[in-house]
């Protein structure tokens, strides 16, 4: 008697689409997923630990190694935990910088997303289109905080320095010629605001160039209409935030209805779904990327008029710089004790969440008066989203579990901490 | 911002009485204790009824506070003995006892509410039981089902009802919990390939802990009017 068994299948941990380590347990009957497992804790690097043993300050380099394509996003929630514990705000010019980056950030991650899903669900050109923008944007976190990926650029109190007079230029070499490196060198004449408008005025071409290639191509809308569909109320239930909300319809967006920073200053949309499929987040996302290039021009508009400092002058938290320290003994000290000891914070604790690319990225800091956080605990977006992937996966055909990753939008440094 | 959590704070008053009580916050927050016993009435009283409406668990975090303010660094007098003040640490014992300090281990809740756009702290200390225990909200909220899982893992709290209580983060096979102060931060062991048996082996470790910057707490006037502000109101 032959009789049809289910199959528990391995994906992953080396497997291209699973972005990164996750390890999927799947029980499938036939092709059709019965139920999923999903293993993560394979880069567990107790982020959180780490940084309680370290003055706050030296652990922001670690809030970009968490989700490794949103970098700045991750230093603002930890950055606003921290402000907000000290009582401090920013300078209106810092504020308007955090913002700039945090939508060029958004654009950075959605870029990335669209490339890697459509790479998983056989748009392949994707991947090399998204990839061209993207390394315009890495150009500009470059300039403005010296490495492309993981900037260290926020700081409790503003941001590390101010935008750039001229941007970093490519240098001539044997795998590039003249004339390619002139093309190259064209837009980078100018300040790095310049550069960011010449990218704001091309970029909603780009995009355009994008939707012809997915929003109406049959295969597309045959992987992902109708599939991982998430009602609202279940959105609610699993406690997705960001897109993975919006995408079910629920108008809930951080930056409008908790505005932090100069967000309540901005003029933008956001975008909803209709019946929370695959498809429908795909479209938000790329609607997004169009606001988020309408906010980045804004902020350039502002930033242009507006010169000002870009950190408090407060030497018990800011380090003085290092002119000042040549010739000021004051200086000196203030700026030995924050690299040694670092400042100590009230005791309390608190909650700062920004509006991460990928949902609500929030920072939970318990200070007891200590130069150390007592606790921090960051509450990742994606750590919601991929706990719900059982439920968003069962019924449909193994191939759709690569298109339910790709929609949740997963990475696993922020997932496994 | 701050007329919306007076109302609520009065609302939560009303409601609960002895249930819940508001700690003086910090940051414009609000925070809430709430024992043990009664969690799991208030929690489904503050998902379901109209006045609350926190139908979102953005988050669940276990606790440990068996360190909360001690510093490893005296600053409040000067020293006999120089510059040589380098903090040596105490052996770390795992603390064994069948009971421990019924404050030690909390769970946090952090609530959300889309229709009235206010958040909500919510903390339950595990009491003196050893393993802590305290029960599970995800028939409640079912986002709390990997937050839980990962307090469990982390700082070792048990969670009653929990469906499938599991590791999450750390190795298959791992020993202790790692997010509790009396863990160290280099760990028990260290992996290596093994090459005569062809495998992965397990060992003690063999680094040194050590301290870089010490744990300090300074005294700040600055800081002091601001909390003697925030308990007054």
């Amino acid at each position: 008697m032959s009789e049809i068994q289910n199959y528990t299948m391995n994906f992953g941990p080396q497997h291209p689409a699973a972005h990164g380590v996750l390890r999927l347990v799947l029980e499938l009957d036939g092709e059709t997923i019965q139920a999923a497992d999903p293993h993560v804790g394979l880069l567990h690097r107790a982020t959180e630990k780490l940084a309680e043993s370290k003055p706050y300050s030296q652990s922001i380099g670690y809030m970009d190694r968490l989700d490794y394509v949103s970098m700045m996003c991750n230093e603002h929630g930890y950055v606003l935990a921290i402000e907000k514990l000290l009582g401090i705000m920013p300078p209106i010019r810092a504020q308007y910088i955090r913002v700039m980056f945090d939508e060029i950030t958004r654009i950075l991650n959605h870029l990335m997303w669209l490339g890697a899903h459509g790479l998983d669900i056989g748009a392949m050109t994707m991947f090399l289109y998204c990839f061209r923008e993207r390394e315009d944007l890495m150009d500009c976190y470059e300039a403005v905080s010296g490495t492309r990926m993981h900037a260290t650029y926020y700081r409790p109190g503003g941001v590390y320095r101010d935008l750039p007079e001229t941007m970093p230029k490519y240098q001539e070499s044997k795998f590039r010629s003249k004339k390619e490196i002139d093309r190259l060198n064209a837009v980078r004449d100018g300040s790095l605001l310049d550069f960011i408008v010449a990218f704001t005025d091309k970029f909603p071409a780009c995009v355009d160039e994008y939707e012809t290639l997915l929003t109406d191509n049959r295969i597309w809308k045959q992987r992902t209409v109708n599939i991982g569909v998430v009602s609202p109320d279940r959105a609610m239930q699993l406690g997705f935030s960001g897109p993975m909300l919006r995408g079910s319809g629920i108008a809930w967006d951080l930056r409008k209805k908790q505005p932090y920073e100069v967000y309540d200053q901005m003029d933008f949309d956001i975008p909803i779904g209709t019946n929370g499929d695959c498809y429908d987040r795909y479209l938000v996302r790329v609607e997004e990327m169009r606001q988020a290039n309408r906010i980045i021009r804004q902020c350039v508009d502002w930033l242009r008029e507006n010169p000002g400092p870009v950190m408090l002058d407060d030497h018990k938290i800011v380090a003085p710089t290092r002119v000042e320290m040549k010739d000021d003994m004051e200086s000196l000290i203030h700026h030995f004790k924050l690299f040694t000891e670092g400042y100590c914070v009230p005791e309390g604790e608190a909650y700062a969440a920004v509006e991460h690319p990928k949902g609500e990225f929030g920072v939970y800091l318990i200070s007891d008066g200590a130069n150390k956080p007592y606790r921090v605990k960051i509450r990742a977006a994606g750590f919601a989203h991929i706990s719900a992937m059982s439920e968003m996966v069962e019924g449909h055909m193994l191939a759709d579990v690569v298109a339910v990753i790709g929609t949740q939008d997963i990475v696993f440094g922020e997932v496994d901490r | 911002m701050t007329d919306r959590y007076e109302t609520l704070t009065t609302r939560l008053d009303e409601r609960f009485g002895e249930q819940v009580r508001v700690v003086p916050s910090t940051c414009g927050e609000l925070t809430i204790e709430v024992d043990r016993g009664d969690l799991i009435g208030v929690a489904t009283a503050l998902r379901n009824e109209a006045d609350f409406g926190f139908e979102m668990l953005m988050d669940v975090c276990g606790v440990d506070y068996l360190h909360y303010g001690s510093d490893e660094w005296r600053t409040s007098s000067a020293t006999g003995t120089g510059f040589s003040r380098g903090v040596e640490r105490e052996p770390v014992i795992l603390d064994e006892a069948d009971e421990f300090d019924p404050r030690r281990f909390a769970v946090v809740y952090h609530l959300l509410s889309l229709q009235h756009n206010t958040r909500l702290r919510m903390r339950t200390y595990t009491g003196s039981n050893n393993p802590p225990i305290i029960h599970s909200v995800v028939d409640i909220w079912n986002s709390a089902n990997w937050f839980e899982r990962e307090a469990f893992d982390l700082y070792g709290i048990l969670f009653e009802g929990h469906p499938d209580l599991r590791r999450i983060l750390t190795d298959y096979g791992f020993i202790g919990h790692p997010f509790r102060k009396d863990f160290p931060l280099i760990g028990n062991v260290e992996v290596s390939y093994d090459a005569e048996k062809g495998r992965v082996a397990y060992q003690p470790v063999s680094i040194e802990a050590r301290t870089l910057v010490p744990r300090v707490i300074r005294d700040d006037n600055r800081y002091e009017a601001e909390l003697r502000g925030a308990t007054d109101e």
